[in-house]
């Protein structure tokens, strides 16, 4: 018989949904409506994991989001997910759960050993040792620290699930279903608002869903209160309520992030084709957080044993679950809260003793020696014991002042310790947006003091400690928020809470704050006293670190990393502040506090991506020539969004396909000896119009534009302000007024973006406008010494030199369609540029190719373009250039002299630097051995430099930018920045290259081919 | 991620702009008499208090036109946000609330 | 002082650890010094470490506005690396790679320099290029780089895929790249400093500067006025503030910068990945949380605070190189405010002020020069002359149009 602390009836399972699951292999079986760690309860299982540096055996704690301990792995491979809060995980069928951080099993874990070396390690030990012998000790120390540390194993391959995102904007968004966040929502939502009600968990009710049936809202149970105004919600079209769903981040201008668990609650493959998890992103015009509070735990000898929770959580696993988790239960608390839960057990089943940290007693005492419970006013836990599970606690009487022990030392045998060291509100969101927080000795807790406008706290979040106080709180936000987004919102009637064994003064009455509960030994001398679970902070190392000067809140936090693990200091977080506060004699305000970060509870990366991964992670623009490319197996490259063609491989006699030097090779003597048609569709361009279009780009470029006349081009280069070269391309002049110009494929963007600003900022007064046409016009680039024939039957344009000279724009007609022909070349052969509106482009390659079958037409890729253009000397902008780049360096110092005015870039050419002798020019490089092909990027030194060594510098004259082997020269090219090249035309360099021998090389002009530019203008 | 007021299409959030440094560097009037230190002031030297600053922004993903913006850097709130024609008629930058 | 070590540990075992002394003094101001240095972070401290240690100086304090190691240094993502392409920045980063090599032993404080490999991705032809140059630089310039295929790429990141919307194409090791704790570089020198001597005051903010005939005289601070002979300004995000008040503008902008952590789990990652073109830079951090940086915005801010669109800008891309990182989870983001130069390359040197030098604009790459750029900075400081490793990285530089521009070949992410 499993399930052996699931009690009779209660709760809010479902008792005839049998759901069977596994821990650590093991098969064991929960009901409907269970979580995992309820359900591990149910079957009394308690150890759950280890903790992260001394491995030491850990229980359940909490509840929910603030599980510092139960941290599982579930499913397996690439569906896993490590580090899963058994306390947030809703069971279900054939659900697999293991532990975490052990080795090779729960119960025997030999990182445990850590445990023995713990006098060794106390905070902070690792800055201490591990620097020697030898400077690299560091890196073994460190691998084996790395396998230690580290929690759950990371999935083992792809994500196998889908993630979705969507954007909500709303006036009002409510944090938390609880009590308060329901009776904001309903106020707000009643008056016409658009609602958003977001809460983790799968029914509205925050804590009322941990709580017994005798609490009652207007006369009803309270849960059906909450269960009748979700209804009522959920009925309203301006309200949405979102289960399920973390407020993870809140932003500035209420901008928030929610993280939706869609279906993982449904088990793998059971989604029906809805995401795994789903992430909202909120504009909100207001925000009312009802966050609710958090249970602090108390800070103990041995307050670490599994089976040591939380007070609250314990009546929530009773409550919502059914589930007894323990039968001899000891309390230990400083508040009333505690009451509440030993009289519910008492009740259930149990036998209860409780010892109040405070000697004064409360009213609630005697309803619980009524019940039954054994209360023990003024006495401590001083230290709990066990092995895999706390089996007896030690019990003394405190002094009043708190500080000693007195009286005599009880011993009792118990299975579970319950503590509860008060409720703090629940403010990370609210920290999150820069809400400022006070501290309230009466709560002993910070509160929030004053938010950014359009933020509110209200209930729990807010301080409040009993339901009345929650839904007043939440009512009157919700009405204030509806207010302020202008609705007119009919005052709710008042809402009447009925909570027993809660004094007048709300619910947790006086708190005491006992931030170290005396032992029977001094902080740090004794059984260890954790401040934070997860990362094992004890008190001691709070007080180590005091004293060795970390006191600064963030110092103490970053040097015994407490607060630093996945429950980021939920629970830890005060207690650690209350003890520095202890420590340095002064206020918990004058400590102050550490910054609450987003996001509220770990948010899946999948859910942050959604769906930009595979092929969505980032656009791919496709020419209207893509598909024929691709038919044909083109080997493509990326450029920037964009894939070119670099050649297009055709099968060889005997079945195979040729490399892409050889396919490189045949298409360069193709467009040199016939001719070679080029996708240029990628090619940037830019319409500029209007009747300054001249001037404006007179003061952009560095060439002239108002004298271009129309129907001619002309070479274009663009500098930056900083006088470098950003972009060239050919300008060409349709009108007076019109200017078709054209930039690199991956400048197109910038320089458009770069147009506007100018034309926006700098030079208003002009009139002159730019609109992308990138994407309107197709480009194919007939380019050879036969393209003017195999073109002439196609259009209607007239191709003879004489009526279409080169450097001029024509439009007309090409396989009849209205068409805009540059003639320009960068192959150096005669070439035309034909421009066809985008949605005729693939009828235009395919009749071009037709046409030009029988006299050797080829496509040419990129790979022949560059080299075709090498040979030539002309430049590639990012290449042969880059961010230092300025025209004298590439030899266009030429462009830029002449009567033309001031233009971009012009004043900061005469800069002392820009002058200097020794910049690196641009030349040509012609290996010894032609055969030799430079490697790109490669660095050029001096003939008799050294060879390079480690530690050994090599002084650098330049390096190889674009190389080559020219099938046209029949040996190999290269060009390259040199450091005064022109100047050393002729002199003999060396290259050294990674891995092989280096290169001896001679500088030559960057023109291997055509000097004089004949074949282009033929 | 703030909000900004677009002077064109309302408010939008912060994602659809791009900031683009110190408004109302003024480019010299004829370059090629500054000096080289007055050319590098206009290149290089940009106003970066932790306050008042009056800043260039582009509706990059909206009407992509640029405008002006005074927003206090310290808590990055919007003071105000001019068009550009004629520039702010707002003070200089400077520290929030400072007489500079 | 007691020194650090296993032995020590041992020993201070059987005391219950409660003799450990402070790691540095409480100082409280004097009236004047003969070095002022702003800022409490890992440059300011490794300055004011080496002006006593290696130039003898014997009245140096740091003054630091918050608490140590709170601007830049404790949030950015520690990674360190010295394969810089243009040779003034090679010099420079890689002598704090030297640095770095022997700085546990010589600070007795465990900064745990782990030089595990650092490989910057190629996506495209001309990130093969780009690559390929600044490999072959850093080789003749003594700095360790090798070139991987894909297949060694996948050696050295069995996670990492190959094949995604931009292959990876190649890769540039450099074995001496990885990372350090960055804490504990602020706390160790700190140590190590006020072992020499030198005061050093936190909560002390400095709110004006007294200039008198063009020198530097004396520093107004929320714990009264300190006066200096000289003044080391090294503010990180700060610097342009603090130089208002020296009367004079920086070609700086300080801008956020986020970042963000995993949940920790076993390793997963053992070396540093960086990517240009899918904008990714991921560690491991020895206590397993993956350690990413995002990119920063445009907009100059000082709030410091964690927004959400660079953050979710980051996750595409680290999914497209890492599919299995899909189901771990964001633990933490936050923000620094960097001090960004037009040319990405630090301003160290003398200021318009006389007394008065400057160390800032690190940009988003200051943690992995900390101790070179606090030992350079020393020796201008102390000998009134910039340090030859410093001077190409001057005021004068935007004048004379010298920029040393390390994004001008890519948009290498520092």
């Amino acid at each position: 018989m499993s399930q052996t602390s699931r009690l009779p009836q209660g709760g809010r399972i479902d008792r005839a949904r049998s759901l069977a699951f596994t821990f650590d292999g093991e098969r064991l079986s929960g009901l409907g409506g269970d979580t995992l760690a309820s359900a591990l309860l149910a079957n009394g299982r308690v150890l759950v994991g280890r903790s992260f540096k001394y491995h030491r055996p850990r229980g359940i704690v909490g509840l929910g989001a603030e599980e510092p301990n139960a941290l599982v792995r579930l499913g397996s491979g690439a569906a896993a997910e490590p580090n899963a809060r058994a306390t947030c995980v809703e069971l279900f069928d054939g659900l697999a759960a293991e532990s975490q951080n052990r080795w090779p099993s729960l119960t025997s874990d030999l990182g445990a050993a850590a445990g023995l070396l713990a006098p060794i390690l106390p905070a902070g030990f690792y800055y201490k040792t591990f620097m020697g012998p030898g400077a690299g000790a560091w890196r073994v120390y460190e691998w084996a620290i790395r396998r230690m540390a580290g929690l759950g194993r990371a999935p083992s391959g792809a994500d196998p699930d889908r993630y979705e995102q969507r954007f909500a904007h709303c006036d009002l968004l409510v944090a938390g279903a609880g009590p308060a966040g329901l009776a904001a929502a309903l106020a707000a939502g009643r008056s016409g608002a658009r609602v958003i009600l977001a809460d983790m968990d799968r029914e509205a009710g925050g804590h009322l869903l941990a709580e017994g049936d005798d609490l009652a809202v207007d006369g009803q149970p309270a849960l059906g209160w909450a269960a009748a105004v979700a209804a009522e919600l959920d009925g309203m079209p301006n309200v949405q309520r979102l289960c399920r769903t973390a407020l993870a981040g809140l932003y500035d201008g209420n901008y928030l992030t929610a993280w939706e668990q869609v279906t993982d609650h449904l088990g793998p493959g059971r989604g029906g084709g809805l995401p795994r998890q789903r992430l909202w992103r909120i504009r909100a015009r207001q925000a009312v957080l009802a966050t609710g509070a958090l249970e602090r735990p108390l800070v103990f000898a041995g307050n670490d044993r599994p089976g040591v929770m939380l007070s609250g959580a314990l009546r929530g696993y009773l409550h919502r679950y059914a589930v007894l988790a323990g039968r001899r239960v000891c309390l230990m608390t400083n508040n009333d809260s505690a009451y509440r839960t030993a009289i519910a057990l008492q009740r259930a089943g149990a036998s209860c003793i409780l010892a109040d940290l405070r000697s004064d007693g409360t009213p609630l005492a005697a309803a619980a020696r009524a019940a039954g419970v054994e209360v023990l006013t003024g006495h401590a836990v001083t230290q709990a014991q066990g092995g895999m599970r706390v089996d007896r606690v030690r019990l003394r009487k405190m002094s009043e002042s708190g500080g000693a022990m007195i009286g005599g030392l009880r011993k009792e045998a118990v299975d579970i310790l319950a503590m509860s060291g008060g409720w703090g509100p629940n403010v990370a969101l609210f920290s999150q947006a820069r809400g400022r927080l006070h501290y309230d000795p009466a709560l002993t807790a910070f509160r929030p003091a004053g938010g950014p406008q359009g933020l509110r706290c209200a209930g729990g979040a807010d301080g409040a400690t009993s339901l009345q106080a929650a839904l007043d709180g939440g009512v009157a936000a919700g009405l204030a928020a509806a207010a302020d987004c202008g609705f007119d919102a009919a005052p709710l009637p008042p809402l009447r809470a009925e909570e027993p064994d809660v004094p007048a003064d709300g619910g947790a009455g006086r708190v005491r704050a006992v931030w170290i509960v005396p032992g029977e030994h001094p902080v740090g001398r004794g059984p260890k006293q954790f401040v934070d679970f997860q990362n094992d902070v004890t008190a001691g190392d709070l007080q180590l670190a005091e004293r060795e000067g970390f006191s600064a809140v963030e110092h103490m936090k970053r040097y015994t990393t407490t607060g630093m693990a996945t429950d980021q200091g939920k629970l830890s977080g005060m207690n650690a502040l209350g003890i520095l506060a202890e420590m340095r004699g002064t206020s918990v305000d004058a400590v102050g506090h550490t910054t609450f970060r987003p996001p509220y509870v770990p948010v899946t990366f999948g859910a942050m991506a959604g769906r930009r991964t595979g092929p969505l992670f980032d656009p791919l623009r496709r020419t209207p020539m893509q598909g024929w490319h691709e038919r044909q197996g083109a080997l493509l490259e990326t450029v920037g969004q964009w894939q070119r063609p670099l050649c297009f491989p055709q099968a060889l006699p005997d079945g195979k396909r040729e490399d892409r030097a050889a396919a490189t090779r045949r298409e360069v003597l193709a467009v040199r000896h016939a001719a070679g048609l080029l996708d240029a569709s990628t090619l940037g361009k830019i319409m500029v119009e209007g009747p300054d279009a001249a001037t404006f780009l007179n003061r952009l470029y560095v060439n002239r534009f108002d004298s271009l006349k129309p129907g001619h081009c002309r070479y274009g280069l663009m500098l930056t302000e900083n006088g470098t070269v950003l972009d060239d391309g050919v300008v060409a002049r349709l009108d007076a007024r019109r200017f078709h110009v054209t930039t690199t494929t991956g400048g197109a963007a910038h320089v458009l973006d770069w147009m506007e600003e100018l034309l926006q900022t700098e030079w208003p007064d002009l009139q002159a406008w730019c609109t992308s046409v990138t994407d309107h016009w197709a480009v194919a680039t007939l380019s050879g010494p036969l393209s003017r024939e195999i073109l002439a039957p196609l259009t209607d344009i007239d191709l003879a030199n004489a009526a279409f000279p080169f450097m001029t724009v024509r439009e007309g007609l090409v396989c009849g369609a209205p068409a805009r022909i540059f003639r320009v070349s960068f192959t150096g052969e005669l070439s035309f540029e034909i421009n066809l509106a985008a949605r005729y482009g693939r009828a235009l390659w395919d009749c071009l190719l037709a046409a030009g079958s029988d006299r050797g037409l080829v496509p040419f890729g990129t790979d022949a373009m560059h080299l075709l253009r090498a040979e030539k000397g002309f430049i590639m902008v990012g290449q042969e250039s880059d961010g230092t780049t300025i025209p004298d360096d590439l030899g266009m110092a030429g462009m830029v002299k002449g009567d033309k005015g001031d233009f971009i870039g012009k004043r900061s050419l005469s800069r002392p630097d820009m002058l200097r002798g020794d910049r690196k020019q641009l030349v040509g490089l012609l290996t010894a051995e032609p055969r030799t092909v430079l490697r790109e990027g490669a660095q050029i030194v001096a003939p008799d430099a050294p060879d390079p060594r480690p530690g050994q510098k090599v002084p650098m004259l330049g390096h190889v930018t674009s190389s080559y082997f020219s099938p046209t020269l029949n040996r190999s090219i290269a060009l390259a920045l040199v450091k005064g090249g022109r100047a050393r035309i002729g002199e003999a360099v060396k290259v050294p290259v990674m891995g092989g021998p280096p290169v001896a090389a001679s500088i030559a002009p960057p023109i291997f081919h055509d000097d004089k530019g004949a074949a282009a203008r033929g | 991620m703030f909000l900004i007021d677009c002077p064109w299409c309302g408010t939008r959030p912060q994602s659809e702009f791009a900031a683009h440094g110190e408004a109302q560097v003024v480019r010299p009037a004829d370059p090629a008499a500054a000096s080289d230190a007055e050319w590098a002031a206009y290149l290089f030297l940009r106003d970066n208090p932790k306050g008042r600053l009056l800043e260039r922004w582009v509706h990059r993903h909206g009407c992509r036109r640029w405008f002006t913006v005074a927003r206090d850097t310290a808590t990055d709130r919007i003071e105000a946000v001019y068009p550009p024609a004629g520039g702010p008629a707002g003070p200089p930058s400077g520290p929030a609330g400072g007489d500079r | 002082m007691q020194r650090y070590s296993l032995v020590s540990l041992a020993r201070n075992a059987f005391s219950n650890h409660e003799d450990w002394p402070r790691a540095w003094r409480a100082a409280e101001p004097q009236a004047a010094y003969d070095i002022v240095i702003v800022g409490g972070g890992g440059h300011g401290l490794a300055t004011a470490y080496y002006l006593a240690r290696e130039f003898g100086e014997k009245k140096v304090a740091v003054l630091e506005k918050g608490w140590l190691g709170g601007g830049n240094t404790g949030r950015n993502t520690t990674i360190i690396r010295s394969n810089y392409l243009q040779d003034e920045s090679a010099a420079l980063y890689d002598h704090a790679v030297q640095l770095w090599r022997g700085l546990s032993r010589e600070l007795n404080y465990n900064v745990m320099y782990s030089p595990r490999g650092l490989l910057h991705l190629a996506h495209d032809e001309s990130e093969l290029r780009e690559i390929s140059r600044r490999g072959h630089a850093n080789w003749l310039n003594g700095i360790d780089a090798e070139f991987l295929t894909p297949a060694e790429v996948r050696q050295w990141v069995p996670a990492i895929r190959l094949d995604g919307r931009y292959p990876i194409l190649g890769a540039l090791l450099q074995r001496r790249g990885g990372t350090a704790r960055h804490d504990a570089v602020a706390w160790g020198y700190a140590r190590a400093a006020d072992r020499l001597g030198v005061d050093i005051i936190e909560n002390c903010e400095v709110t004006g500067i007294e200039v008198a005939d063009g020198r530097v005289r004396a520093l107004q601070t929320g714990r009264g006025r300190i006066a200096a002979g000289k003044v080391g300004l090294v503010a990180a995000g700060h610097s342009s503030v603090l130089a208002n008040m020296a009367g004079f503008r920086l070609p700086l902008a300080s801008t956020p910068l986020q970042a963000l952590v995993s949940e920790p789990v076993k390793p997963v990652l053992d070396v540093v990945v960086m990517s240009g073109k899918v904008h990714v830079y991921v560690s491991q951090s020895d206590k397993g949380e993956l350690v990413i940086g995002a990119g920063s915005d445009m907009h100059n801010s000082y709030s410091q605070r964690g927004s959400y669109d660079m953050i979710e800008e980051i996750m595409g891309p680290l999914l497209e190189l890492f599919p299995s990182f899909s189901r771990l989870r964001m633990l933490r983001q936050w923000a620094g405010i960097v001090d960004v130069t037009p040319d990405r390359s630090p301003i160290i040197g003398p200021s318009p002020v006389a007394g008065l030098y400057l160390n800032c604009g690190w940009g988003t790459g200051g943690f992995k020069a900390t101790p070179g750029s606090g030992h350079v900075f020393a020796a201008t400081i102390a000998r009134d002359a910039p340090h030859p490793m410093a001077a190409p990285f001057g005021l004068d530089r935007f004048t004379s149009g010298a920029l040393v521009d390390e994004a001008a070949a890519a948009a290498v992410a520092h």
